[in-house]
């Protein structure tokens, strides 16, 4: 493959229409008749629903129809795919039965013509709630009390233990073991679209069309058609421009399925556009976890074992994988190091809350902030640089594939390097000599370091509930232009330039001429979606893989039109050519020249008289003529394949950051910010280094801002954006980015993954950081957000 | 109850009658078809919905229609002149200025009053003049880049 395109800083195809205002998110989707929704929502944390009155509500104008829970009986349940031994699963309705469970509970759908009359209909809905007590605390939530599913017995959906090595040993033997507790906030995606559907049936048809702003396109479609109780090859989900997901959009909601459902009951479009408030409430969270580390260590630094007890707040009910992730915790918990002996003890517990789910990073931000947090914890314990103890405790790049005691084998890496190169670019001996004399004239100057490895490309389909593998057909039209089906759903990762990238080098053609389709199960084959870092490592490759089948087919056919053997053609420059003629003009490659449009009325004829060499898209015109096929060839130029990885790739890095905490107010400022990713391969330089960005932006938000606040009657306190903060422009300072690559031997491109790498590296180092300023004090650990009001009440103590 | 406005959106003027409570964001959406100005948050925080109203950068989804009775209003939509990008357009794609997207037409409105008011500003005043602005894709790094971008573009 000739890299004309991969590797480079290219500008994405797909920003035109973003950028110009012409893009088309779900309430940009525009249908006659449409019919809009709006819910009521619970108002308690916990309570027994006596009575709904909608009589005022389908009086007033606009309204159209009131439904409750009674009336979607029939509706299947919001579905869990985590399949853990024991796992309690409560009876998840798309609305409330006879009690809520949490904040912004659908209670009942009000349709009316138009949105403002829906939103006003809906607080003439008088509910009767008889309030019960709440749930709000995870470790209280474990010990019963108060319990949420009455048939369970108790609030605990499951205990996993997990982990290689005998940890009990491994922590008796150690010289030290160091305990910390840690906190891993409830976190919100806000993407910056929220979520949105809508849905119209055609009854004559008996076909229903859903819009729906997910990432997992396919995978909603089979559920809701198990949902709803209609046919899978009647229902077709369009996911159109999706606003931002980072995982809160990997689901399938009670939302989507009722809209389907009204869309059928009524036979019109109806829409329902999710509000900020209702995004808080209603999308899932993520994190909310609180755990226990102990790390067993010898005095020269060696680490003997680790030993995590963790609580995860559930939530009231499952979403699509929200048992899952607390396991992706105990997956990592090796982090970068050689850990003989590790274990995890999750307990999974129910709470009246939001459940929790995937968003971004997943179970991995948690495991990667209790490895480094400890490793930090050892440092200041024996008086040993946490960059030096990092350092030893690498496996060393010769020792990959290098197998983990959480029972994961890594794939390639060089963490030193990374490493090294963070140190270098930070200056770090020098920057300790800073600190120093920072200190002696009173100023809380902190570095703070994360040596991450990340679990990517998720993954081989033995170790996923639905399938791990993804799905691309290639096809060269008629007139030479390509199309790219990919079952990936990207929405706003770039994979519409980055896969067009990987097409026209792999193919020969101009980039311009290559077309990415996503997110249409009308028209893209089966596929699994995007979501943990997976789509260009799993699904990129299946579009080179794909490509290489159709050039099987493509070689064939050339070497029947130009009458030589298949074996004597060089592909180069998107041509075919006879060897010796090849041979001859290698090196200068002939030019790829973008294709025209074809005369209007006929397709042209491909010409073979006397040629040494045809292009493919001549192949292709070929093909579909198919008046010169070879005998036995199908006609038409095109390749599907399904590529099921055999591994995870993992992703490494090292994030260095300096802060300095002003006295007077306990305000964090950020000094420098380095950050070294590995990521393998790179197809795309420029979206690689806004994947990074973006992620640790996120990460400064769990670090310093960001909470979701129950109070303790479970009212969500923290119910907007007036409350919840995410980072503005001002909060963040600027990165400076380099990288190593280290291919992935999983798949040919040797890519990794990188959508969730900021999010993961970065959480540590900057809390580390700020425990580093505040070590005058004996600080030696602090819980997320970090305000200043907690700094400040140290400082002044 | 309606209630007669008239508006001029990207240099067209439009009559219609309208309820008095009707967002400006969903005239602009609803009734006139514009729907690159999009809603992020509902309580005027994260300027999703930035147009410019006479001028000035404006939250549309805390501003109702008949308060934009007689105003010039320019929306993403007409930013494209003559078939040609803004200068602020060019460097959000240039600089990699947006990944999903949505938050995209408000923070290029925004960005646009930056250099209106200021032909060169420093990264602090870019920052400073965003801060209005919620992205949740971009850590904001290459959207400081494009503002540059089109700072420069626009004073060589």
């Amino acid at each position: 493959m000739a890299n004309k395109y991969v590797g480079q800083r290219i500008k994405r195809t797909e920003d035109p229409r973003l950028i110009k205002g012409l893009a088309h998110y779900v309430d940009d989707i525009r249908l006659p008749d449409t019919l809009h929704v709006a819910f009521v929502r619970s108002l308690y944390a916990h309570a027994r629903i006596n009575g709904i009155d909608a009589s005022e509500a389908l009086k007033a104008s606009g309204v159209v129809a009131v439904y409750t829970g009674k009336d979607v009986a029939k509706v299947g349940p919001v579905p869990c795919a985590s399949a853990l031994p024991g796992l309690k699963v409560p009876d998840y309705r798309v609305l409330a039965q006879d009690k809520v469970f949490f904040v912004g509970h659908p209670i009942a759908a009000v349709v009316a013509t138009d949105a403002y009359s829906a939103r006003d209909a809906i607080d003439l809905v008088v509910v009767d709630y008889e309030d019960l007590p709440p749930v709000v605390d995870v470790e209280e939530a474990a010990k019963g009390g108060t319990i949420i599913h009455e048939d369970f017995g108790d609030n605990i959906a499951y205990k996993l233990t997990a982990g290689e090595g005998d940890i009990d040993a491994a922590l008796a033997g150690a010289d030290k073991v160091i305990k910390q507790r840690i906190v891993h906030q409830r976190l919100a995606p806000i993407a910056m679209e929220g979520r949105g559907v809508l849905a119209r049936y055609f009854p004559g048809e008996e076909e229903l069309t859903v819009w729906s702003s997910t990432q997992i396109p396919h995978l909603l479609r089979t559920q809701l058609a198990l949902m709803i109780g209609i046919p899978e090859n009647k229902l077709r989900v369009i996911t159109p421009e999706v606003g931002g997901a980072f995982g809160s959009k990997l689901n399938v909601y009670a939302e989507e399925a009722l809209l389907g459902w009204i869309s059928i009951k009524l036979g019109k479009p109806v829409k329902w556009i999710e509000g900020r408030r209702e995004n808080i409430q209603a999308t899932i969270h993520g994190r909310g976890q609180v755990g226990y580390v102990e790390i067993g260590c010898k005095n020269d630094g060696t680490i003997t074992g680790l030993r995590y007890n963790v609580f995860a707040d559930l939530g009231a009910y499952h979403q699509l994988l929200t048992p899952a992730i607390p396991t992706l915790t105990g997956l990592m918990l090796s982090g970068a190091y050689k850990i003989p002996a590790i274990q995890i003890n999750i307990t999974g517990c129910f709470t009246n809350k939001m459940a929790t789910d995937a968003y971004r990073g997943a179970g991995r931000p948690e495991a990667t902030y209790v490895v480094e947090r400890a490793m930090d914890l050892v440092a200041a314990e024996l008086g040993i640089d946490p960059a030096e103890l990092r350092r030893r405790n690498f496996p060393a790049a010769a020792e990959f594939p290098f197998h983990t005691a959480t029972g994961l084998d890594y794939d390639s890496g060089n963490y030193e390097a990374a490493l090294n190169k963070a140190q270098e670019m930070i200056g770090y001996a020098k920057l300790r000599d800073e600190q120093k004399k920072a200190r002696e004239e009173g100023r809380l100057l902190g570095i703070g370091i994360s040596t991450y490895v990340e679990i990517c490309a998720l993954g081989p389909s033995q170790a996923m509930p639905a399938g791990g593998w993804e799905s691309a057909t290639v096809r060269i039209e008629p007139t030479g232009k390509v199309t790219v089906l990919t079952g990936a759903s990207p929405h706003g990762q770039g994979q519409e330039t980055s896969f067009a990238q990987i097409a026209a080098d792999e193919l020969g053609v101009d980039l311009n001429d290559v077309t990415v389709i996503h997110g249409d199960t009308g028209i893209v084959q089966y596929g699994i979606g995007t979501f943990g870092s997976r789509a260009t490592a799993v699904g990129g490759t299946a579009v080179l893989i794909a490509i290489q089948k159709l050039k099987e087919k493509a070689n064939k056919i050339a070497a029947h039109m130009l009458k030589t053997d298949a074996a004597s053609l060089a592909f180069e420059g998107g041509r075919y050519s006879r060897q010796a003629v090849a041979a001859a003009t290698t090196g200068v490659s002939e030019p790829v020249v973008p294709v025209g449009e074809a005369p209007a009325g006929a397709l042209p004829q491909p010409e073979t008289e006397g040629k040494s060499s045809l292009t493919i898209q001549d192949i292709a015109l070929a093909a579909h003529l198919a008046k010169e096929l070879p005998p036995d060839t199908e006609p038409g130029l095109s390749a599907t394949y399904f590529f099921e990885p055999k591994n995870f790739t993992f992703p490494f890095g090292t994030h260095i950051v300096v802060v300095e905490v002003e006295r007077e107010t306990g305000d964090v400022k950020f000094l420098r910010y380095v950050a070294v990713d590995d990521c393998g391969k790179v197809i795309n330089p420029m979206l690689v280094d806004g994947q990074i960005q973006g992620g640790i932006v996120q990460s400064i938000g769990q670090a310093l801002y960001e909470e979701v606040v129950y109070d303790d009657q479970g009212q969500l306190v923290t119910g907007s954006l007036m409350d919840y903060a995410i980072p503005r422009a001002t909060h963040v300072p600027w990165l400076e980015l380099d990288r190593t690559e280290t291919p992935s031997p999983v798949n040919p491109l040797g890519v990794k993954g990188v959508g969730e790498a900021g999010t993961i590296g970065a959480t540590p180092a900057i809390v580390g950081a700020i425990v580093d300023a505040m070590s005058p004090f004996g600080v030696r650990h602090l819980d997320m957000p970090v305000k200043p009001e907690a700094l400040w009440r140290i400082i002044n103590q | 109850m309606q209630k007669a406005i008239s508006v001029s959106v990207n240099g067209v003027s439009h009559q219609h009658d309208v309820e008095p409570r009707l967002l400006l964001v969903h005239y602009l959406r609803d009734v006139l078809g514009l729907t690159g100005t999009h809603i992020g948050c509902e309580t005027s925080l994260c300027g999703a919905c930035t147009i410019l109203l006479d001028g000035q950068a404006v939250k549309s989804c805390t501003m109702l229609a008949v308060q934009a009775d007689g105003a010039e209003v320019t929306t993403i939509e007409g930013l494209v002149k003559d078939g040609k990008l803004h200068p602020m357009q060019e460097g959000f794609w240039e600089r990699h200025g947006l990944q999903c997207g949505y938050c995209t037409p408000g923070m290029i409105i925004a960005a646009t009053q930056i250099i209106d008011r200021n032909a060169n500003p420093s990264r602090e005043e870019i920052r400073h003049g965003l801060e209005g602005n919620l992205c949740r894709c971009t850590g904001y790094q290459h959207i400081v880049e494009a503002v540059e971008y089109a700072a420069k573009k626009r004073s060589a």
